[in-house]
């Protein structure tokens, strides 16, 4: 009963739908090579996730491990999960952000866009040109990446997600890198929003929830009560160290987190932000 | 749950191992009761199917070719992803493609601060004071309110209880109303009153035991109905009900077949001849009085009245639960006998003309404030073609009763809202699926974003902008 991968144009017959399994992406550029930049993240997509899934065992193993892998997407992972290894982590931390890279690597190896992002399930990548800007919604309001911006990726992290949390946050958004590094930093942060032992906080072993979760034995959190205006601001706090931490280190742009209606915004520093943009890893 | 439940799904190479009730990292698949279910955000009720049918998942590829236009296909906003607050247009009417904004990546549910359920249980015996508190969990959650025919009725919920009391009485109240909409089975209490355990689709169980059959009617209709069968077999009947006990001999129904004097005294409150009030204080016995020997509502016999030894006497309750058989000795004193045949007869005729005893529940909500916004820029329009019933509501394709005046307060029968469509948000309040159906031409009228509609077969083929699949499954009707 397999399902291959399929693509589908939206309904505005500009932005190309692609699903393979539990992939979904949302793919649009724009520029003079539009057509075949869409023709070859079709073709790259094709065998994405059959040859990424080889992988699967090392990278539910934790960074800390030093997995080895072949497949492109991931060593992305891989990569992006390295700098994080004195957490425990794994590379699956960055799989819905590295797909997103390496298709948006296929979209610009095509040739010359102005704009282009790919939207994995809210981690995306994003190409700009000169001069043009990417937006986008997240939980403190808008989110904005100028091609000055050394970020070229968005992802956003919480309970309720498709992946299981070991925090709290209703959803942290980060700037980074690449989608892959935002991706990591994002879920390591909304872990990071956290109660530890609060009773309204429920919990059960990951592996219970999915046999296969990466996170094992760790308790993923399945249901939060009621928590004080006081204990929001906490678990906020924590998480906002967390991104401070990353940010610091370079590892993040910017980040905003969100807890019952409290958001918290480790706004980008005033001087970094606008470095040339690096080159994405190829 | 042991880990020998999990299967594995061969929907995809990534092969995931499922849980019992839960979905591979694909949210699309699902293992329930170890079949791989699809379970797609976006869901479609056919109307056609008979109710309780089963999932049926198909493929867009697999698509049967049946039009999807026609009445019978329901778009529902189950699992659809709604929008709080509203600022956008909801799911299905909206493109996602807002001005100047490329993506939306946080997308939550509407949610109903002010809902609540009305419960119906059917049964004689007495739950508790009109006005009691009625807890789950100890907390209060809502209270007895009017009994109805056959019935009583709780009102749980609201929005006084769900955040106007304590943290804990909120959590309390949302949990009993989430588990009531999905046709869970809740415990609760009633203050001065009994245990109950209620579902929707159920019998209520009342301090321990199930109840089985709903009251063919009070004790006076019951005499109404039954004294022509008993004329020949029995020398006075006595109906015991909470509400009206009736005796057949001092019934019109009685007199008008002719029935003679027996001499009986009731303990209780004449209404009209042959009919009384209060005869025992309400509890679990007979009919719905606390009473356990229904001698107990008989005073003496008066032979000046008619009565003497070897008068033959049936007791019987509302819902034929309970019936006894006596006569009269020397003394009046009436003496526990065999029931006759006949009377055993009409004994089971009265329970099998009782209803099975059932605990109905209703939702009902208000859809104000900026939950409208999603569906139109107008919002005080959509309210009154509402009201004016040029916009259908529904509940998760389930038909609603529209309350007249002012908003649009709805209330559904859960047992017609398909499975897990009620959730709810720690706030605490309910989240519950909420179409409006209207034609094109009046939803243009209102202000709705005309950009964003969308055909059904579209909807059908490629479902949300995350969605390639859609579901139908079982509505009933």
């Amino acid at each position: 009963m397999s399902v291959g991968p399929q693509a589908a144009w939206l309904p505005d017959g500009r932005r190309l739908h692609l699903n393979h399994g539990p992939i979904d992406l949302i793919v649009d550029a724009d520029g003079p090579a539009r057509e075949a930049a869409l023709a070859g993240a079709q073709t790259r997509f094709a065998t994405l996730l059959s040859t990424l899934v080889q992988d699967l065992p090392a990278l539910r193993r934790p960074i800390a491990d030093a997995p080895v892998a072949a497949d492109p997407v991931a060593r992305r992972m891989i990569e992006a999960a390295a700098p994080h290894a004195a957490t425990f982590v794994t590379p699956m931390a960055a799989v819905a952000g590295a797909v997103a890279d390496e298709m948006l690597r296929a979209l610009r190896a095509a040739g010359p866009l102005r704009r282009a992002y790919v939207n994995n399930g809210g981690d995306i990548a994003v190409h700009l040109a000169e001069g043009e800007t990417f937006r986008a919604l997240g939980p403190a309001g808008e989110l904005r990446i100028e091609a000055g911006d050394a970020a070229r990726g968005i992802a956003t992290s919480g309970r309720g997600g498709r992946s299981h949390s070991l925090g709290i946050a209703d959803a942290v958004t980060v700037a980074a890198r690449s989608a892959a590094a935002a991706d990591v930093a994002a879920t390591l942060i909304a872990n990071a929003v956290d109660l530890p032992g609060h009773p309204a906080v429920q919990r059960r072993p990951a592996r219970d929830l999915s046999p296969d979760s990466d996170l094992g034995e760790r308790p993923a959190t399945t249901g939060l009560g009621f928590l004080s205006e006081a204990e929001v601001a906490l678990a906020l706090a924590r998480g906002a160290a967390c991104a401070r931490g990353m940010q610091d280190r370079g590892l993040i742009l910017e980040a905003a987190l969100s807890l019952r209606g409290q958001v918290v915004a480790i706004p980008r520093p005033a001087l970094v932000g606008r470095r040339q943009p690096q080159a994405l890893p190829a | 749950m042991s880990a020998g439940d999990k299967i594995r799904c061969d929907a995809c190479p990534v092969m995931c191992y499922i849980a019992p009730g839960k979905a591979g990292a694909c949210d699309r698949y699902a293992n329930e009761d170890g079949r791989i279910i699809r379970c797609d955000p976006l869901t479609l009720l056919d109307r056609r199917l008979a109710k309780g049918d089963e999932v049926k998942p198909f493929l867009a590829a697999e698509w049967d070719g049946r039009t999807a236009s026609g009445d019978d296909l329901v778009v529902s906003a189950i699992g659809a992803g709604t929008t709080y607050p509203d600022y956008k247009p909801a799911p299905f009417i909206v493109s996602r493609d807002i001005e100047g904004v490329d993506c939306v990546t946080v997308v939550t549910e509407a949610i109903f601060s002010y809902c609540g359920v009305k419960v119906k249980i059917d049964t004689d015996r007495h739950l508790g004071a009109e006005a009691a508190t009625v807890r789950h969990q100890g907390e209060p959650v809502g209270h007895v309110t009017t009994a109805e025919y056959g019935s009583r009725m709780l009102s749980l919920g609201g929005v006084d209880h769900l955040t106007g009391g304590s943290k804990a009485e909120g959590r309390r109240t949302c949990e009993a109303l989430l588990a009531l909409c999905g046709k869970q089975a809740v415990e609760l209490s009633i203050d001065d009153g009994a245990d109950l355990i209620v579902q929707a689709g159920r019998a209520p169980v009342v301090d321990g035991e199930r109840e089985a059959r709903m009251r063919v009617g009070c004790g006076s209709a019951a005499i109404g109905m039954f004294a022509v069968q008993w004329k020949d077999h029995v020398d006075e009947v006595v109906v015991v009900d909470d509400h009206i006990t009736g005796v057949v001999s001092e019934h019109q129904a009685g007199k008008v077949i002719g029935w003679p004097d027996t001499g009986i005294r009731i303990r209780g409150r004449r209404s009209t001849p042959g009919r009384y009030f209060g005869v025992a204080a309400p509890g679990l016995g007979w009919g719905g009085t606390d009473i356990d020997d229904p001698l107990a509502i008989l005073d003496r016999w008066r032979p000046e009245k008619g009565a003497r030894p070897g008068l033959s006497l049936l007791m019987v309750s509302t819902t034929g639960e309970h019936a006894a058989y006596f006569v009269l000795n020397e003394a009046l004193e009436p003496e526990p006998r065999p029931m006759p045949a006949p009377l055993r007869e009409s004994v089971d005729l009265i329970a099998r003309n009782c209803e099975p005893a059932l605990c109905t529940v209703l939702f009902m909500g208000g859809a104000g404030g900026s939950l409208r916004s999603g569906v139109t820029r107008d919002p005080i329009a959509l309210t009154r073609s509402v009201q004016e019933a040029r916009t259908r509501v529904t509940i998760g394709g389930a038909p609603v009763h529209v309350w007249p005046g002012g908003g649009i307060t709805v209330m559904v029968d859960v047992a017609q809202v398909p499975d897990g469509a009620f959730g709810s948000v720690p706030t605490p309040a309910l989240v519950a699926p909420l179409e409006f159906t209207v034609a094109r031409e009046e939803y243009l009228r209102l202000g709705g974003h005309a950009s964003a509609v969308r055909e059904l077969a579209d909807v059908v083929r490629s479902g949300g902008e995350y969605v390639a699949q859609a579901r139908v499954i079982g509505s009933g009707g």
